[in-house]
């Protein structure tokens, strides 16, 4: 390691009038330094915040109803007594639904625009679906208000009723705001994401990936499955987390179209209830310190939850990029 | 004197992007189990001509051509002709090594050969064995056949390219500058399997690098914007080139 140049040890060369200084204008770095020093500190910092905040404002349900807070079903403001499961449980099965759904046709249509759409329309399309993303979520909302529960209602539900009714969770009277809507809604509204992620990170696999498979003779769909998918499987992984993060936190769309009940059904088509639709409906109605604790409870686990999933999701990426995938 | 019957030719053959002429009818014959060189100047087409012949030009967007392409008199772009197929028989290397990062050693060279399902998983084995031990790399791996390709050095992987693909056993190889992006240890290891596996395979080589043309190949051809310039036996290629360009060429005044 060289040491750097310190201005008072470094003495002129003998005889020479005008030596030209080795000192140079390091202000500039250090400030520079320091501000990205803190700005990257800025971040830990709010987070270790925000967790302080939600704690302490939970503590009074936290000690009256500890963690089975967590498995009660219960949740009566009258008598004070509340119970999550049945927010974590709608959260949980919407996104579940969601995803199921969205990632299939995500893929599918990231797949198609990477390798088997013609040349001009790729990018027409590509940039509509990025401007989904774009859309307020309470326009989902409404939409899928006046729209898409009318539709489902009609048709689509007593179809699945009619069809597939021999199943416990197509069975009982059909709502039009229940899981199932609610979980729909998911679906349109991630989709954007993890087709956009996931046709980038299809994007980025090098042509020479292609090139190789359809060398050795394989059709262009062979090509896809046993070069390009598995080369950009850690990225499309990353794509569907961040899909996932997004129905988990998904408020006002999910509690215009849920129901907004705190009863879990076995029937998807009977109403539920979500974290963040709880949290955003009732923290202002919320008349006791307890509902408002118990309200601010849902958030921590809310975050707990997002928390696990990523964490899970960053282990998954990690075990498959250390097989040897590429992000 | 009798030529062996050329196991692959063009007539006429030109190569487009779009309404841009990369090669320009080109007509040449390629003899059984030699090795071709094709030289010239970046951008003189060698690549997008050796693309033609097994059809990964047209993948390419905008790629098209005229002209003919016949392998053992056949004309591989008839109707009816499957490019899919006309790969398996006519394989393909790359500058660039293109290992396939989430395969395995062993599934890397099994690639090609499983996509026709017809060898069971014994049959599989002993070729990708054979296939290693052919592409000199056997005795390097073949205590890590399950381990990820991307840990190989790039001549290794090269050679693992190569491997891949003699296993499903074309009978033309196509090396796009194989050694454009290795060491010269690298280098001398692929010139030395180019010259072993002529006795099974035809071989076509495009290289930048005329001593490589000079020491590995039987016959040379010079090409020069788009145009076939020359061509003829190695030996007489580099000592009396009957056209000025050629010879300019290799006596590096202008490349």
């Amino acid at each position: 390691m060289a040491q750097p140049a310190d201005p008072a040890a470094t003495p002129a060369p003998p005889g020479q009038a005008q030596s030209r200084s080795l000192a140079g204008g390091s202000l500039g770095d250090v400030v520079f330094k320091w501000i990205l020093i803190l700005s990257a500190l800025a971040i830990p910092l709010l987070l270790g915040g925000l967790l302080y905040e939600l704690v302490k404002g939970s503590l009074p349900a936290i000690e009256a109803f500890g963690l089975g807070f967590l498995t009660s079903s219960v949740w009566d403001p009258v008598a004070e007594r509340f119970g999550a499961w049945p927010l974590i449980f709608g959260t949980l099965l919407t996104s579940f639904i969601a995803l199921l759904l969205a990632v299939p046709l995500s893929l599918g249509v990231a797949i198609y625009l990477t390798e088997f759409a013609p040349g001009p329309i790729r990018r027409p399309v590509a940039m509509v679906i990025e401007l989904l993303a774009a859309i307020p979520s309470v326009v989902y909302g409404l939409w899928g208000i006046f729209v898409l529960i009318p539709f489902l209602t009609s048709t689509v539900y007593p179809w699945l009723q009619g069809t597939l009714g021999f199943l416990p969770i197509f069975q009982g009277p059909i709502y039009g705001p229940s899981v199932l809507s609610a979980s729909l809604i998911l679906t349109i509204m991630v989709m954007p994401y993890i087709m956009s992620v996931s046709r980038e990170v299809l994007l980025a696999v090098p042509e020479g990936q292609r090139e190789a498979a359809l060398a050795l003779g394989a059709t262009r769909w062979e090509a896809v499955t046993s070069a390009i998918v598995p080369y950009a499987k850690s990225g499309i992984i990353g794509a569907v987390i961040l899909g996932l993060g997004r129905a988990l936190g998904e408020t006002m769309a999910v509690t215009m179209l849920i129901g907004n009940s705190h009863e879990i059904s076995a029937s998807l088509f009977a109403p539920g209830y979500s974290m963040a639709a709880a949290i955003a409906n009732e923290f202002s109605e919320a008349a006791s310190t307890l509902h408002y604790a118990s309200l601010t409870y849902v958030a921590l686990a809310l975050f707990g939850v997002t928390v696990l999933v990523n964490a899970g999701a960053r282990l998954l990426i990690w075990r498959v990029g250390r097989r040897g995938g590429s992000a | 004197m009798t030529e062996p019957l050329p196991r692959l030719r063009t007539e006429k053959l030109s190569a487009m992007y779009g309404k841009f002429t990369a090669v320009k009818n080109v007509s040449l014959a390629f003899a059984p189990n030699k090795v071709h060189a094709l030289i010239g100047p970046s951008g003189c087409g060698k690549s997008t001509f050796l693309r033609t012949l097994n059809r990964m030009h047209e993948m390419t967007p905008g790629g098209w051509i005229v002209g003919k392409v016949y392998l053992d008199d056949q004309d591989v772009y008839a109707n009816g002709v499957s490019p899919i197929q006309l790969r398996r028989r006519v394989g393909m290397v790359f500058q660039k090594p293109t290992p396939f990062p989430t395969m395995s050693i062993f599934d890397n060279v099994a690639a090609g050969l499983v996509l026709d399902r017809s060898k069971s998983k014994r049959e599989v084995a002993e070729i990708v064995e054979r296939s290693l031990v052919r592409a000199a790399l056997w005795n390097e791996v073949k205590d890590r056949l399950k381990a990820s390709a991307v840990g190989l050095s790039g001549g290794q992987q090269q050679r693992l390219c190569l491997a891949r693909t003699i296993a499903p056993e074309p009978e033309v190889i196509l090396l796009d500058e194989p050694t454009a992006s290795l060491d010269p240890q690298g280098t001398q290891r692929i010139e030395e399997l180019v010259f072993e596996l002529k006795r099974e395979f035809t071989i076509i080589i495009v290289t930048h690098n005329m001593q490589q043309a000079a020491r590995v190949s039987d016959t040379t051809s010079f090409f020069y914007l788009g145009e076939m310039v020359e061509h003829g036996a190695t030996r007489r290629i580099f000592t009396t080139p009957k056209e000025e360009r050629t010879e300019a060429y290799i006596t590096g005044r202008f490349g």
